[in-house]
């Protein structure tokens, strides 16, 4: 399949592409491209420009600076499954990571990429959401940090601006014992999430401080679960809250019936990876 | 646009257009048809291909993309006209029927062999995981890989075996 044709840019620095985003009508820019190459192929997307960002310097890292882990926008997913830094800091993001799309996705698509992406079947979606994290979105004009929950709007909307690069990831590390965990329910390897549930606990003595949770694939945005988190805020991390949790997270979703699943199906789905995915947080939250 | 794709260590230019997915420039262009286009949907892992050594999808990826930079295919893989040890393996271990998926399912595990000759049956199905096969079940693929492995390993350790004198 052949996508419609476009024109094809490759700026050598930053200041190039904010130009190039500023000038052109109808631009996409092209990261990992293994969401935007699909569409175009099926004619979904149809961009007059492409501006490919892979060359650019800079943008690959993952750190650690002032209590935040900052992920560039063009590093890989399976930078993510490799990164020591990941593992050794974040817990949610860690057990996300390999679970997106496939080992061969994965060597290309970008966590930047699938974010501006804004698919509500996208598994870094929820794990942001859950994780509290930001988006660093800069052009010629400047620079602004936008909460992930305001940045994604809709399905394939977000706040981003036409001329707006997404350059950054920057998620908290609270100092508080933290633990998470993704749990994805998966025809086959590479399949859209059926269900995604993204969850994280920090724990502040012997009781939950924060929880974050958010689904994935079950409404027309990554769903940020705040009523189900908003319980969990300074209860006991047992049973009786995580059947609470999950129960008002399946409230919040909107899932649809289709070939992955009828809309009870998955919202019972959210309810039990809910209660399970809080059973494991704890628990990696205590060993940490 | 003007392009050099290094395709198995041998440079081919050509003048495509901005939307010639990689694989089209291979198998069309250059003409190694070794590289086969299956779902042309990201999902199947029958156009794998290296990407300065890294397993991509060349389905989902444009040929302005690889400009300047070296792709490896199953035309590849051969050296002084000998069958590199997964070829060998997957012939001997019977790992492949239709043969569809086998130039990607060897790329891919080409590079699992290259950091780890001794992968468990997990191992190797992780890695493969992108690349799907409808004949095999997939028993004879891990099976192979796994043999090809042991060749590598005993290859290389005589690689490094000083010669005695």
């Amino acid at each position: 399949m052949l996508p419609a044709r476009f024109e094809y840019h490759r700026p050598a620095s930053p200041e190039e592409t904010f130009a190039l985003l500023a000038s052109l009508e109808d631009a996409k820019v092209l990261a990992g491209g293994q969401s935007l190459i699909p569409v175009m192929k099926l004619r979904f997307a149809a961009p007059a420009h492409l501006i490919d960002i892979n060359r650019l310097p800079g943008l690959d890292g993952i750190d650690v600076a002032d209590g935040t882990l900052r992920i560039g926008t063009l590093v890989r997913h399976n930078q993510m499954v490799a990164s020591h830094t990941v593992s050794a800091s974040h817990p949610l993001l860690a057990s996300t990571a390999p679970q997106i799309a496939d080992p061969l996705v994965r060597n290309l698509g970008t966590v930047g990429g699938s974010l501006a992406h804004a698919d509500p079947a996208g598994d870094w979606g929820s794990a942001m959401l859950a994780a509290g994290a930001s988006v660093m979105l800069k052009s010629s004009r400047g620079e602004r940090e936008v909460p992930i929950s305001d940045f994604l709007v809709d399905i394939f909307t977000t706040t981003l601006e036409p001329d707006e690069l997404l350059t950054e990831v920057r998620v908290p590390l609270p100092s508080a014992k933290m633990g998470g965990a993704y749990l994805k329910l998966e025809r086959k390897v590479g399949d859209f999430a059926t269900v995604g549930v993204a969850v994280q606990v920090e724990m502040a003595n012997g009781t939950i401080g924060r929880a974050g949770i958010a689904l994935t694939g079950v409404g027309s945005k990554n769903i940020h679960a705040t009523d189900a988190e908003g319980s969990l805020a300074g209860a006991e991390p047992n049973e009786a809250a995580f059947a609470e949790a999950g129960r008002l997270a399946a409230a919040a979703c909107d899932p649809v019936s289709d070939v992955r699943g009828s809309s009870e199906y998955k919202r019972h789905i959210v309810e039990v990876y809910v209660r399970r995915g809080l059973a494991r947080a704890v628990e990696t939250a205590r060993a940490a | 646009m003007q392009i050099t794709v290094t395709l198995n260590g041998t440079d081919r230019s050509a003048d495509v257009e901005p939307r010639l997915l990689l694989t089209h420039f291979i198998r069309e262009i250059a003409r190694e048809t070794g590289t086969h286009l299956g779902c042309d949907t990201t999902s199947c892992g029958a156009c794998t291909v290296l990407l300065d050594g890294i397993p991509v999808k060349s389905c989902t990826l444009f040929a302005v993309q690889a400009d300047g930079r070296e792709v490896t295919t199953v035309e590849g893989m051969m050296a002084n006209g000998q069958l590199h040890p997964i070829q060998a393996a997957f012939k001997e271990e019977h790992g492949l029927q239709c043969g569809f998926c086998t130039p990607g399912m060897m790329l891919t595990a080409k590079v699992l062999l290259d950091r780890n000759s001794d992968p468990t049956d997990d191992e190797v199905r992780w890695a493969i995981s992108g690349n799907l096969c409808r004949c095999t079940g997939y028993m004879n693929i891990v099976k192979a890989i796994q043999a090809a492995g042991r060749t590598m390993a005993s290859e290389s350790a005589d690689a490094q075996t000083p010669v005695a004198g």
